[in-house]
């Protein structure tokens, strides 16, 4: 047995530990060792991006301030850069203008990265839902981890979110490619900046538009044959 | 109006004003005799020279507010509204101009009050007004290209529902939903028909970048090419999502545009939906340090629309002295963290801002308890206040880790104001003002001139510092000030150090009014919090319109409301003093250091969900 | 002196760390007694440390405090009518609601077919809600009131986020035990701790009993 394949064999969780060996599973609470320094040395030093959208912000300051102090939670070391920040705490109204910044925010964060949604128009518009310039939740754009609902999240609801994201941290693994793309091989995947065009256009969405602007065409076509 | 004594007429400056105007422009200029409206329209074409002799010969030297109105199947015209004021003090004399829904064109009156500049932007932008004249006529909160002014009556939204709110489907029905279920693209968007990606070039950010002044300068010693430098929106210290785009020749600054709409949150939109009562929670939203104060200043705007009414009782004693209580606390509060952020952007990084929050803390924990949140508090109601401070201030337990706490409501705010407040203020004092730091970098930095704090519109402790003691709580009083002793605080450099010493002063005067609020609270004990009957949800607001302005810590936060009589405002625009406080900010800036815009941005003071609404 | 005033800032912060040393020395071991210290720490005499150790002491909200809401339901143990619900379905949150997150299913009678005064669904999307509290201040039956649990931190929100009637309902002893003042205080507005209809419905009983009927009762012609 080659030493990847090794690996690769004790990574996966369908395998199954051989009868003889389950006695002593030094080989897989090796796995569970290493996942449990990771994890330990990940949750204790998350390092958020400072970066504050909206009313949110200001609860999302109080926190990180002396009464609730996110220090304790090793999540004092704001960042104002992206590639040195773990964490981005949306916190606010996500606006179709300012979803462009967010995005490219994203991609520009180093893995492992985490994204908390913080109050309800993070979440999914808030209040704010049905106005022309505010996205319906951040999660339409990038992958979001942690919900903290609130309007706004009082300082002990977002810690009770950020426990709830160490919590998440806690569960990954390493061998568990899903929940931890990042130890995989290769550079992961980039979400591709919206455009600000006559309203806010997702690039994924490109074909959708396009199905939609052959259907109007095609409508126009049937249209004037039939005034002829 | 209609039922004003004479006798009041005949004193009345803005009437004095209308008789000048019409004497000299005979039928450019025509009194609105609209049923609960004030004012005069004036015909476009002598809209510039009216302004002129508006300013120069009548002294309303100070523009404060100008919105646009669309009247669609109300004479179907888009209205632009002006209100100017006496530097001295007064009631407004408000002018109004009306062009045709298609093809809407004014002139602009930027050349008469610079302030105008960012307000006749953002009526392009929503209301699709185009005006004459313009020096830099791009859309302001939504980018370029987008398609339609969203504030026409007509435009809909993506999630458009129903005009008016509540929506049929809420109830008894209840056909639950998400709004995105109904796009074709789960999305909060909508397209032009036969719009595709395809060869699609976005203008948002080329427009940006058209205006500034850039090329070679030969003139100077040193001849650099200019750099256009785009700070924010997302920077350490631009309060939020502002951005500015700064052109700059070595490190000194040559021109600069304030970029915004990062948080546009279609507020007035929504606004004109919502009614008259739902507003009320949506304005804690506009200056998020500052909920009670916005709040103060919707109900305000709302009660004089109301005052026209029938049945209509002005709010208790106890409700006023509530009131002033809230806001001036408020005041403190934001001054308070306005410092501190001011001092993160010099590069004290958090240290005057950490024990600001602690003050902060122990105000919201007031708020808290009298008005159910910390930030949001949604307390003031048109008629009085939502609920009377309780008995004492107590945390209940309901978990078991829960710590209790329990004071005494007056003897925590007696402490409050006597002990602990002076006490921080003169912390701040002593941490600050002698810092040779904060004085190498704040005095004779971003100086605004008086007569330009005037023409630039701006407001607060900006105006005030620049040397106009224009404060609306003696301009043109409300609630109870009128019986509060206090100084309006006033300094003369316009500088970044001055602006920060009036927060000072401001704080000080606030904590003088709140000393004097104390007894009144005590012998109102008891009265009723709220006038009229409780439990009305939709208030008969009667058709007209109205300007309720209230001296935010910010500067003049003042609320356009136009009623037609219905439950819900036909017009709800908000006179952001952050938004037009920025308008000075290019003044303030060119010839300074690019390290030095950062300080004056701090000491302008802005938050972005009013900035951007 | 240059400096001067440098120096006396950093006094300012000096008489703040030395205040945590002085704090921790005069409280000692009852700073962690709960409820001794604590109101004091966390009150206008703080001075020093300010911290509030979050998920094992917990700063406790006050009475008025407002949250998402929720639906008041009579007792559990309640003898006559237990899980009732106090809700009529009138709809006045649902039309005061200024983001408008309140979807109500008014119920029907299955034998009439005529609206019956209780809501068959009752949603709220906390993805929209704004907790601003008017549906609770402007209902008529004190039946939705603002909740204190402020812990909804979750992984997912197209699954749990827009709350039904099961997930909102919670019984009248709980809103008791959150705001004992006001519930009293409502209590006494509506003349006992029970619904507002089942007071009246018993009022009127005990007029009938006491002396026949209040209205003279329309005989058939």
């Amino acid at each position: 047995m080659t030493e990847s394949n090794f690996l690769r064999e004790l990574h996966d969780p369908d395998v199954p530990v051989p009868e003889g060996m389950q006695s002593s599973v030094a080989v897989t609470n090796l796995r569970k060792l290493a996942d449990t320094v990771y994890n330990w040395g990940r949750r204790n030093s998350i390092w958020p991006m400072a970066f504050g959208l909206a009313c949110c912000a200001i609860e999302m300051i109080a926190t990180a301030s002396s009464r609730f102090d996110q220090a304790r939670f090793g999540m004092e070391v704001l960042r104002a850069s992206p590639r040195q920040a773990d964490l981005m705490l949306v916190s606010g109204t996500v606006t179709k203008k300012m979803v462009v910044p967010i995005v490219r925010l994203y991609n520009q964060m180093s893995e492992p990265k985490y994204v908390l949604a913080m109050g309800a128009c993070a979440i999914g518009g808030g209040p704010f839902k049905e106005g022309y310039n505010v996205v319906s939740g951040v999660d339409k754009y990038i992958p979001v981890d942690v919900y903290v609902p609130g309007c706004p999240p009082t300082p002990q609801a977002l810690l009770w979110g950020l426990i709830k994201l160490q919590e998440k941290i806690d569960k990954q693994s390493l061998g568990n490619a899903n929940s931890t793309p990042w130890y995989g091989r290769g550079p992961s995947d980039e979400v591709p900046v919206p455009v600000l065009g006559p309203d806010i256009v997702d690039p994924r969405q490109a074909h959708l538009l396009r199905r939609e602007a052959e259907a109007v065409q095609a409508q126009m076509v049937q249209a004037e044959g039939e005034e002829n | 109006m209609a039922d004003q004594s004479p006798a009041v007429e005949t004193v009345n400056p803005v009437d004095d004003a209308i008789n000048h105007l019409i004497e000299k422009f005979g039928a450019a200029v025509q009194r609105d005799t609209r049923d609960g409206y004030s004012g005069v329209i004036v015909d476009p074409a002598q809209l510039v020279r009216v302004g002129r002799y508006v300013r120069d010969t009548l002294n309303y030297e100070y523009l404060a507010n100008a919105a646009a109105v669309d009247y669609l199947g109300k004479g179907d015209h888009l209205e632009m509204v002006y209100h100017t004021y006496r530097v001295s003090g007064g009631p407004a004399l408000v002018l109004k101009a009306q062009t045709p829904r298609e093809d809407a064109v004014l002139p602009s009156l930027v050349p008469v009050w610079p302030g105008a500049n960012f307000q006749e932007r953002e009526a392009w932008d929503l209301m699709g007004i185009r005006f004459d004249g313009h020096p830099n006529l791009k859309r302001i909160l939504m980018w370029e290209g987008f398609a339609g002014h969203p504030l026409r009556k007509d435009w809909k939204e993506a999630y458009y529902e129903q005009d008016q709110k509540p929506f049929d489907s809420r109830w008894p029905g209840g056909q639950v939903s998400r709004s995105e279920e109904h796009n074709a693209y789960g999305k909060n968007v909508k397209y032009p028909d036969g719009f595709t990606l395809d060869d699609y070039e976005s203008l948002a950010e080329k427009a940006i970048y058209d205006t500034m002044p850039l090329g070679v300068d030969v003139s100077a010693d040193i001849s650099t090419d200019r750099v256009v430098v785009s700070l924010g929106p997302q920077h350490p210290s631009t309060h939020g999502v502002f951005r500015m785009v700064a052109a700059i020749e070595g490190e000194t600054i040559r021109g600069l545009e304030p970029v915004m709409g990062y948080l546009h949150r279609n507020h007035e939109k929504i606004g004109e939906r919502n009614t008259f009562l739902q507003n009320m929670p949506f304005t804690d939203r506009l200056d998020y340090f500052c909920s009670l104060s916005n709040n103060l200043g919707y109900a305000l705007g709302v009660e004089q629309l109301m005052a026209h009414g029938a049945r209509w009782e002005a709010p208790s004693r106890r409700a006023e002295a509530i009131r002033v209580l809230m806001v001036e606390l408020t005041r403190i509060l934001n001054h308070l963290v306005a410092i501190g952020f001011m001092l993160n952007d010099l590069g004290a990084y958090f240290t005057p801002l950490m024990y600001a929050i602690i003050e902060r803390e122990l105000i919201l924990d007031f708020f808290e308890a009298v008005t159910g949140s910390r930030m949001m508090c949604n307390y003031m109601r048109f008629g009085g206040v939502a609920a009377d401070l309780p008995a004492s201030l107590r945390s209940t337990a309901n978990q078991v880790n829960d710590r209790v706490r329990e004071f005494d409501t007056m003897q925590y705010l007696r402490e409050l104001i006597h002990d602990r407040l002076p006490r921080a203020v003169d912390q701040t004092d002593q941490l600050l003002t002698t810092n040779e730091i904060v004085t190498s970098r704040c005095i004779d930095v971003g100086i605004l001139s008086k007569e330009d704090a005037i023409a630039y519109s701006a407001a607060g402790p900006v105006l005030r510092a620049s040397g106009v003691p224009y404060d609306i709580r003696r301009a043109e009083p409300y609630s109870l000030y009128p019986e509060l002793e206090f100084d309006v605080a006033v300094r003369y450099h316009g500088d970044i150090y001055d602006r920060y010493l009036i927060r000072l002063d401001e704080m000080r005067q606030s904590l003088r009014i709140l000393k004097q609020i104390l007894p009144i609270l005590e012998e109102t004990k008891g009265q009723s919090f709220f006038s009229g009957r409780g439990g009305i949800y939709s208030p008969r607001v009667p058709a007209g319109e109205s300007y309720g302005r209230a001296e935010n810590p910010k500067g003049e936060l003042g609320y356009y409301i136009v009623s037609d009589g219905g439950q819900n405002p036909w017009r709800y625009h908000v006179r952001a003093p952050s938004f037009i406080n920025l308008t000075a900010l290019e003044q303030m800036s060119k010839g300074n250091k690019i390290a030095d815009v950062v300080a004056i941005l701090g000491s302008i003071d802005i938050v972005l969900g009013e900035l951007d609404r | 002196m240059y400096g001067s005033g440098i120096l006396r800032g950093l006094g300012v912060t000096l008489r703040h760390l030395v205040n945590t040393y002085v704090e921790d020395i005069r409280w000692g071991f009852r700073r962690h007694i709960p409820n001794e210290a604590f109101p004091q720490r966390q009150g206008l005499q703080t001075r020093g440390i300010f911290t509030v150790e979050y998920p094992d002491e917990k700063l406790a909200v006050p009475e008025r405090f407002r949250f998402i809401p929720f639906l008041v339901v009579e007792n559990y143990d309640h003898p006559e009518r237990p899980g009732h619900d106090w809700c009529t379905s009138c709809g006045i949150c649902a039309k005061v609601c200024p983001p408008q997150c309140i979807w109500i299913v008014r119920g029907t009678d299955p034998v009439t077919n005529r609206p019956k005064p209780e809501p068959e669904e009752f949603f709220i999307d906390i993805d929209i809600c704004m907790n601003c509290g008017l549906c609770a201040e402007f209902c008529p039956f004190d039946a939705i009131k603002m909740d204190h649990d402020y812990e909804l931190a979750s992984y997912d929100r197209t699954t749990a986020h827009i709350y039904n009637k099961q997930h909102l309902s919670k019984e009248f002893n709980y809103w008791k035990a959150i705001a004992p003042t006001r519930a009293e205080e409502e209590a006494q507005a509506r003349g006992g701790w029970d619904h507002k209809d089942v007071i009246k419905q018993r009022e009127k009983e005990a007029k009938a009993q006491a002396g026949g009927p209040t209205r003279p009762t329309v005989t058939g012609p």
